[in-house]
């Protein structure tokens, strides 16, 4: 996927990508937090931003947000450049961080009305915007409760309100469903599907692999490093993924802590990992599923259903993960 | 650099809702500097008066004993204990118990009376300076009042008869001294404090870092952050000011509309400080300890409690960067003095001056480092 050449400066015409980033990079003195980092968001979609804890995720929002100037490389935000134009890029863009930053001793109301005054909206605007957010986002009920009694799922509503008053065509939310509930974690995500067929990008950060499955397009930063980018599928049928000559099994057994330790001695099994009521394991593809079930069986393990299995996300980002440490790698793209 | 202020109106209209949120801590914020004037003003007085006074009178006739009363009626001496021997004097000095000891000798009337010069010593415990010095001014001008009484015998009068006047304090009464001092020390508590928590508690909240993803702009933001307290600083001048008036009864001599309007930009200074602290601290203890170091220069280098002349040169020059010395002088001039705006308004400037410039800083900071989380 090639960077889309962007203006660096000038009116955005509406072609442009949402986000584009080329060789984005930023140093913390000696520490390299984002090195080389380049990456395309198309309008609408939504941009699933992976990686564990301190690998670079929160640096990349607050250098495209303009929080934090680039050491390196070049980024444009709805088609303005985020060196020279930052203050324009916050106008159009919305931002909720990690922790739902709402004002505890104001109510709903209020937090949505001081937001709504911060973007300068005209008082019918804003009345209309509020509106529509407060319908949007089913706040209705709570309108003069103070943001301290409200539930972390209805914060992050709330915080979510707060970020789109101003319609912005592009949303970055910083790990949005940390901390709440199943349910409001579905709710939130109906939300931003219904959103992104109106046009609205999304650029969210997450350590849940169900909510990466949900993206349109994702990628998985790792220590500081791009490792993968592309749409799920795509990302699932990468040769690096899955091995020439091996492929993906599911063992389902009642005896799984049992039959991982036996299944790891088992000659042609790669790796073996549990999944519940099952073993997610990598096998050479000579291997007879049949012999496999009797290898298992020799050493008393019952098992049930022995049945080939597309690899998930996660499998997805181990593999890459793994290949990157074992030889420094260039971005998987798909 | 198009609307250096936006986000003014939206900053301001939420954190005047915070204020009336948060009514208690307010309310106690505005209270405690009047318990504390109300301490402070009870608990100093800085004229010495009643000094503990041990006696030993080894003559004891009615000439020493004229002596005596006349030490006693100064108001200075409040002679606690007669002894009889010199090493009971020493012991109660040492011991603490009196602070002055005094031994008139046993040919005391004697020798006044042979027109000889007779000598009282007058023991000084050195360990309290100002004290010491008053005993040492009022025993000698007693002593010389005394002799002069007898040169003089044919009613004549004295050569040269010096008759100083107070001016402003005219009693010497320590709360109109120290009381429109201590205004500006609370004021700048109260408004430090205030404005600094305020924004570190976005910090620690994180909305702060929500702020500057929006068009905010700094001098907006912080502007609009200033203004509450501005008006909360004002009110609470007004206050200390009542206080001071009907509590403890410190004449205001001047325009109390001009005091007020002058506080103005004393106010904003120290708004700006709050603000300027709040840009290096990330917790409230820490702005708290970082307010602290600001309000002890305050405290000691504003001419406060030590006058400025008499400070070292160093100290001198200090006090020219610390706010509270302009505002000390604005106070003592209009309210012991009388003073005018045409005596005030170089002060009034130099503080207006100090805020704008501890702001624009501020700004700046916020500007160049953004906050990490």
């Amino acid at each position: 996927m090639s960077a889309n050449n962007s203006k660096t400066n000038g009116e955005p015409d509406g072609t442009d990508p949402a986000i584009s980033a080329r060789g984005l990079v930023r140093k913390f003195g000696n520490f390299t937090a984002v090195n080389d980092v380049s990456f395309t968001v198309a309008r609408g979609e939504i941009f699933g931003f992976l990686g564990p804890n301190g690998s670079g995720k929160t640096t990349v929002i607050k250098m495209l947000t303009g929080l934090l100037p680039l050491s390196g490389g070049e980024a444009s935000v709805e088609g303005l450049n985020v060196r020279t134009d930052a203050e324009r890029v916050r106008e159009r863009i919305g931002y909720m961080s990690q922790n739902f930053s709402l004002y505890p001793d104001l109510s709903v109301k209020e937090n949505l009305t001081f937001y709504g005054r911060v973007y300068g909206l005209s008082p019918d605007r804003l009345k209309k915007r509020m509106d529509d957010v407060i319908q949007m986002n089913g706040l209705e009920p709570y309108l003069d409760r103070l943001g301290a009694q409200l539930s972390g799922g209805w914060k992050q509503r709330l915080a979510l309100g707060c970020a789109m008053l101003h319609e912005p065509k592009l949303l970055f939310l910083d790990e949005p469903t940390a901390g709440i509930d199943p349910v409001a974690r579905r709710q939130l995500w109906d939300l931003l599907f219904e959103l992104s067929g109106h046009g609205i990008t999304f650029f969210v950060t997450t350590h849940y692999m169900d909510e990466a499955e949900r993206c349109s397009h994702v990628a998985y930063i790792y220590y500081a490093k791009l490792i993968a980018d592309g749409t799920p599928n795509s990302l699932r049928e990468l040769p690096d993924v899955t091995p020439q000559g091996t492929m993906r099994v599911e063992i389902t057994t009642p005896e799984v802590t049992r039959a991982l330790k036996i299944a790891r001695q088992i000659q042609g099994i790669r790796s073996a990992t549990i999944f519940g009521q099952s073993i997610h394991a990598l096998i050479d593809d000579h291997f007879n599923l049949e012999d496999l079930r009797e290898q298992l069986q020799k050493q008393g393990i019952t098992v049930a259903e022995i049945r080939p299995l597309a690899p998930s996300l996660e499998d997805v980002f181990v593999e890459l993960t793994r290949k990157n440490q074992n030889n420094q790698s260039e971005v998987a793209r798909a | 650099m198009r609307d250096m202020f936006r986000g003014f109106g939206a900053v301001f209209y939420k954190e005047t809702l915070h204020v009336r949120r948060d009514f208690g801590t307010l309310f106690f914020s505005l209270i405690i500097p009047l318990l504390q004037m109300l301490l402070l003003g009870y608990g100093i007085d800085t004229n010495i008066r009643q000094i503990n006074t041990v006696v030993f009178n080894a003559d004891g006739r009615r000439e020493s004993r004229e002596l005596l009363d006349r030490l006693k009626n100064s108001d200075t001496f409040h002679l606690v204990r007669y002894v009889n021997t010199d090493h009971e004097m020493n012991e109660m000095i040492i011991a603490g118990k009196a602070r002055v000891g005094i031994k008139i000798p046993v040919d005391y009337s004697d020798k006044l009376l042979h027109k000889m010069s007779a000598q009282v010593l007058v023991l000084i415990d050195g360990s309290d300076s100002s004290v010491a010095g008053q005993a040492i001014n009022v025993t000698t001008s007693i002593g010389l009042d005394e002799s002069l009484r007898r040169v003089l015998v044919n009613n004549e009068t004295f050569a040269v008869d010096m008759r100083p006047k107070l001016l402003f304090n005219p009693d010497s009464r320590s709360p109109n001294f120290f009381l429109p001092g201590l205004t500006a020390i609370l004021l700048l508590n109260v408004t430090t404090f205030l404005t600094a928590f305020s924004i570190v508690r976005e910090k620690e909240r994180g909305t702060l870092e929500q702020l500057f993803v929006t068009p905010v702009r700094p001098m907006g933001l912080l502007l609009g952050k200033l203004l509450p307290y501005l008006v909360i600083g004002f009110f609470e001048l007004c206050m200390i000011l009542t206080f001071m008036r009907f509590a403890f009864h410190v004449p205001i001599h001047g325009s109390v509309i001009l005091l007020a309007f002058l506080s103005l930009p004393y106010i904003f200074v120290s708004l700006s400080l709050g603000i300027l602290i709040s840009s290096k601290a990330n917790s409230q203890s820490e702005a708290m300890q970082l307010a602290f170091l600001t309000i002890l220069p305050s405290i000691f280098f504003s001419g406060y409690i030590f006058p400025r002349e008499t400070m070292p040169k160093i100290f001198y020059v200090i006090s020219y960067f610390v706010p509270a010395s302009y505002f000390i002088n604005i106070t003592r001039g209009v309210i012991l003095r009388g003073a005018g705006i045409t005596h005030l308004w170089i002060d009034a400037l130099a503080l207006f001056a100090m805020g704008t410039f501890l702001l624009v800083i501020a700004a700046r900071r916020f500007q160049n480092k953004v906050i990490m989380a």
